[in-house]
């Protein structure tokens, strides 16, 4: 297959044309904006829908009534957007629709900056809407990963029947890196594996309702615990993390998405410094890889997570190491990239200190 | 091995242009490549770089804070950048714009006034393709031969007529 030279925007677009994606509705914000161009050039030529809506509140609830149909469907977005479609996921949901939901985060809070950020991850895997409930997150490292994890993110949508979303950054949305596509065939899901869905019954079948308002308290919350189980089931099946030299390390970098780039060059310099370092990448980040972080951190002294945040994802790294090893941060945010030089700073005084 | 390049200059000059064009060199040779811009306010008229990175063995950092080699042109990215340029590096300048001497003695610096040999060759925006040849000549990433293939990849059919006047400002760069 062809290797081709794509922004890591455009490489999700493609993909999720050919995962099969046949609609899509969104909104501009830097720095995804090139996901939107991309589907308006191409969308037309495949058949499929490209809508540029008047509003993020309208694209998702666009996005509601198409996956209501079974169509597989997506929007795209940056860190504001996103949370003006939080109503939107949260109706999904509770209706229990597929659908894939990429944020290429960018500085915040408020309108924040354009530049790139990790500071969605809270919202993203534990409250984006209100509500109980969760959707899949997925945080690809490199511009392939992006496309391999858009294909996934709908198949795996449609499997669980729940939002999925791609969380990447500005990084990994404005860099170009060969890609390489599965298949040059564009995927056509069957419309039978959705017998849920509400695209016409023809007078041969009962007809299918999407809702997500229940008044009757005891019938709210049995769905919501049906969910629940149904979380349970995700959980066991999905929960995928990259270790890498991690086996005799002594420090363990817990870094994702874009950052875990950064920090592997750390790692590599450490290494050729004499000190065991290694780093665990999740890659799933709803469901948490929590055995893989254990597996990872067994040998360790100590965890030094490094995000573009003032730290959350570290809450997920403690809570997967039950504590017991001290974990430090190490984290640039508003729109700042970590430079490899100071995570490596980092990981030595980390070294220096030595175990607890 | 990896060489990680910095190009930067003013927005409108063809830095990012010419980050692809490395990029898309590295591709045909089947390397790991990345390239990376800046994105944002500085792109509108003010100080545009991007970093590209190839390498035989898989990308850590796209992020290039020490390159290997600078191409300036511009003031404002010269200050920048000529300070991170590691030990042993290349720096190439374009003296037209940048007024400055180089004062670094641990870097193997040229000054290249490719604005001025631009205009005066008639290829008006081409400064930076100048530059890229000088690149080419001084790391040795590829030889003249392979970027036509690379310039036809990469410009758009119906701009089918700039890739002579790339190839001739690439002659112009890898001569001097």
């Amino acid at each position: 297959m062809e290797r081709n030279l794509m922004k890591g925007n455009e490489a999700l677009a493609e993909a999720a044309i050919r995962a099969g994606c046949k609609c899509f509705f969104g909104y501009p914000i830097t720095p995804q904006t090139e996901i939107s161009a991309y589907m308006a050039k191409r969308m037309p030529k495949v058949g499929g829908v490209f809508l540029q809506a008047e509003s993020e509140v309208a694209a998702i609830n666009m996005v509601y009534g198409c996956a209501s149909s079974g169509v597989r469907c997506m929007t795209s977005s940056s860190s504001p957007g996103i949370s003006l479609k939080s109503e939107g996921v949260s109706y999904m949901a509770g209706s229990d629709l597929p659908c894939v939901i990429v944020n290429v985060m960018r500085g915040g809070p408020g309108l924040g900056g354009i530049q790139p950020s990790q500071s969605d991850y809270w919202q993203a895997t534990r409250a984006l809407g209100h509500g109980d409930f969760q959707i899949l997150v997925f945080a690809p490292s490199t511009v392939q990963e992006m496309a391999d994890y858009m294909e996934k993110a709908f198949d795996l949508a449609d499997k669980y029947r729940m939002p999925a979303m791609i969380l990447a950054d500005g990084l990994l949305g404005q860099m170009m890196e060969p890609v390489t596509f599965r298949s040059d065939e564009i995927r056509h899901p069957d419309p039978a594996d959705k017998p849920w869905a509400t695209n016409g019954h023809g007078n041969k079948r009962k007809h299918n309702i999407v809702n997500s308002l229940y008044l009757q308290a005891e019938e709210l919350e049995e769905l919501v615990v049906q969910r629940f189980k149904r979380y349970e089931i995700v959980k066991s099946e999905l929960h995928e993390a990259e270790c890498y030299r991690t086996e005799d390390a002594d420090i363990v970098v817990a870094a994702y998405g874009s950052v875990a780039r950064l920090a592997k060059s750390a790692v590599d310099s450490a290494r050729d410094a004499g000190i065991k370092a290694g780093l665990v990448r999740p890659i799933t980040l709803w469901p948490f890889p929590e055995q893989e972080v254990k597996a990872a951190c067994k040998n360790a002294k100590r965890v030094l997570c490094v995000e573009m945040s003032m730290g959350q994802m570290i809450e997920d790294v403690k809570l997967a190491l039950d504590c017991r090893l001290p974990v430090d941060f190490y984290g640039r945010t508003g729109g700042v990239i970590p430079k490899p030089s100071a995570i490596l700073e980092q990981i030595k005084i980390l070294n220096e200190k030595g175990a607890e | 091995m990896t060489t990680e390049t910095i190009f930067a200059g003013f927005g409108g000059q063809g830095v990012l242009f010419a980050g692809k064009l490395l990029a898309y060199l590295g591709l045909n040779q089947d390397k790991q490549v990345s390239w990376l811009p800046s994105y944002g306010p500085e792109m509108r008229g003010g100080t545009a770089n991007c970093s590209v990175c190839l390498s035989d063995s898989p990308i850590g950092s796209p992020y290039v804070t020490e390159p290997d080699v600078l191409i300036a042109m511009n003031g404002p990215s010269y200050d920048k950048f000529i300070e991170s340029v590691k030990p042993g590096g290349i720096a190439i300048i374009d003296s037209t714009l940048v007024t400055k001497e180089c004062t670094r003695t641990d870097i193997h610096s040229f000054r290249i006034p490719s604005t001025a040999l631009a205009a005066e060759h008639g290829l008006p925006g081409m400064a930076n393709i100048i530059l890229v040849g000088k690149l080419l000549k001084e790391t040795g990433i590829a030889v003249i031969d392979a970027v036509r293939p690379t310039l036809e990849k990469l410009i758009p059919p119906k701009k089918a007529n700039l890739i002579e006047a790339n190839m001739k400002a690439l002659a112009i760069g890898m001569a001097l």
